[in-house]
């Protein structure tokens, strides 16, 4: 998944579409994925270094990174893959 | 030694500020902070207590006008009546019941000094909203089902075509969202006693609503266009707050609009996008919105660019703005003395 270029990404976590005006906050975890994302950094690389910075479990850190980018998709923060 | 800015005198109309506010404060913060001209406002009102009469630091002199009602001949008399004193170079009107006039005026106000940058009075008629389904048809723009009704009966008749929620909206102003018959009813009583018939009933679209607030310089050129989209609605659904966005199918859909229409003048489209990401245009102002200080705030003076096109002053089209840029909207309450309302009742000016 890639996100859009476009989309203000700021250091605290708020996010700006500037396409649709919407925006929305997000906490440090979701902010590192963000920013990973941003990168075209692969999935699995993501969940890699997250497991490891966090010492949580991977399953963990997948469901949440899963759940993230369902969420990404519904406020259309993401780029479709075509494009 | 640099050529000194040229001096202006620009009449302003639309210096009301209810919950609906009139464009005109907003248009003379835009005009005080032209880079190619400085400027004296000549305020025209039509009520003793629209707001502006009284910001003297932003409006020189108030004059009051007719209402449209009075017809085209007495708002001319008036109009020459100040033109004597006051050597006005250009008008801008902003409200929709009175640009039939101004437009109607063009010609005589030119012969007297006053010029405008308004659109024809075809343009005029056809983006009305009684013409709105038709125009949408002519011009290849989506817009929402909508018809012009003379009597409530007919809410019924449309039943079979529509679905609710349906938006009852009067011929200038007010929109009223219906979702039983009842309510539509209701609406067609209000709306149509305050601003007569017809009524028009617009097939609701669901989704979110952008504004566009823009100048097309007659031929078919962009010269500015700026999206906008709500954030604070009220209940008139009225922008208190919005932010400038970069949404490129609503600048395709404007730039379409300006080239297929030949637009001369100010305007602001109404836009509402449906889930499935298609728009809609729901109205088009042919005036400059409420809102305009946004429009100037991210870089885009739309107000100063519509004088030097009244003008005939060679007007370049902006080519950026800054996206997520807000404005949030306020009330400021003034201290008035007695005796300039007194003025302002009694003479007319002030």
């Amino acid at each position: 998944m890639k996100i859009k270029n476009n989309i203000a990404i700021s250091e605290n976590g708020f996010v700006f579409n500037p396409a649709s005006g919407e925006s929305f906050t997000t906490n440090q975890v979701g902010l590192e994925m963000l920013n990973l994302l941003r990168k075209g950094t692969d999935k699995e690389i993501i969940i890699a270094d997250l497991t490891e910075k966090y010492d949580a479990d991977a399953g963990v850190i997948e469901r949440d990174f899963n759940d993230f980018s369902e969420m990404l998709k519904q406020y259309h923060i993401h780029q479709h893959e075509e494009s | 030694m640099k050529n000194p800015k040229p001096q202006l005198t620009i009449a302003v109309t639309g210096l009301n500020a209810i919950d609906s506010p009139g464009p005109g404060v907003a248009v003379i913060r835009a005009l005080r902070e032209a880079e190619s001209f400085d400027c004296r406002i000549i305020g025209l009102a039509y009520e003793s207590l629209e707001p502006g009469i009284y910001m003297h630091d932003i409006v020189e002199k108030t004059y009051h006008i007719p209402y449209p009602t009075a017809g085209t001949e007495t708002l001319l008399n008036r109009l020459k009546f100040i033109q004597e004193k006051e050597k006005i170079d250009v008008v801008i009107p902003n409200f929709d019941a009175e640009l039939y006039s101004f437009i109607k005026l063009k010609t005589a106000l030119e012969q007297i000094g006053i010029r405008s940058f308004l659109p024809t009075m075809d343009q005029f008629e056809e983006r009305q909203k009684i013409n709105l389904p038709e125009f949408g048809k002519t011009y290849g723009i989506n817009v929402p089902k909508s018809k012009a009704i003379y009597t409530p009966a007919d809410i019924g008749k449309l039943e079979s075509d529509y679905n609710w929620p349906l938006v009852i909206k009067g011929k200038y102003y007010d929109a009223t969202l219906a979702y039983t018959r009842d309510q539509a009813v209701s609406a067609y009583h209000k709306i149509s006693a305050k601003w007569g018939l017809p009524i028009i009933v617009q097939q609701f679209v669901h989704g979110t609503e952008y504004n566009v607030a823009g100048l097309g310089d007659g031929a078919g050129n962009t010269i500015a266009a700026v999206p906008m989209r709500k954030q604070y609605i009220t209940d008139k659904g009225k922008a208190w707050g919005g932010i400038s966005i970069t949404d490129d199918k609503a600048l395709a859909l404007t730039k379409h609009f300006l080239e297929t229409t030949k637009w001369r003048g100010a305007f602001e489209l109404e836009l509402m996008k449906d889930k499935a990401g298609e728009y809609f245009l729901l109205e088009i102002n042919p005036r400059i919105p409420a809102w305009i200080y946004l429009a100037v705030g991210v870089g885009q003076n739309i107000p100063e660019a519509l004088t030097r096109l009244a003008l005939g002053m060679p007007t370049s089209p902006f080519t950026t703005y800054e996206a997520g840029k807000m404005f949030i909207r306020y009330a400021w309450d003034m201290i008035v003395n007695l005796s300039e309302f007194e003025q302002i009742s009694t003479t007319g000016e002030l």
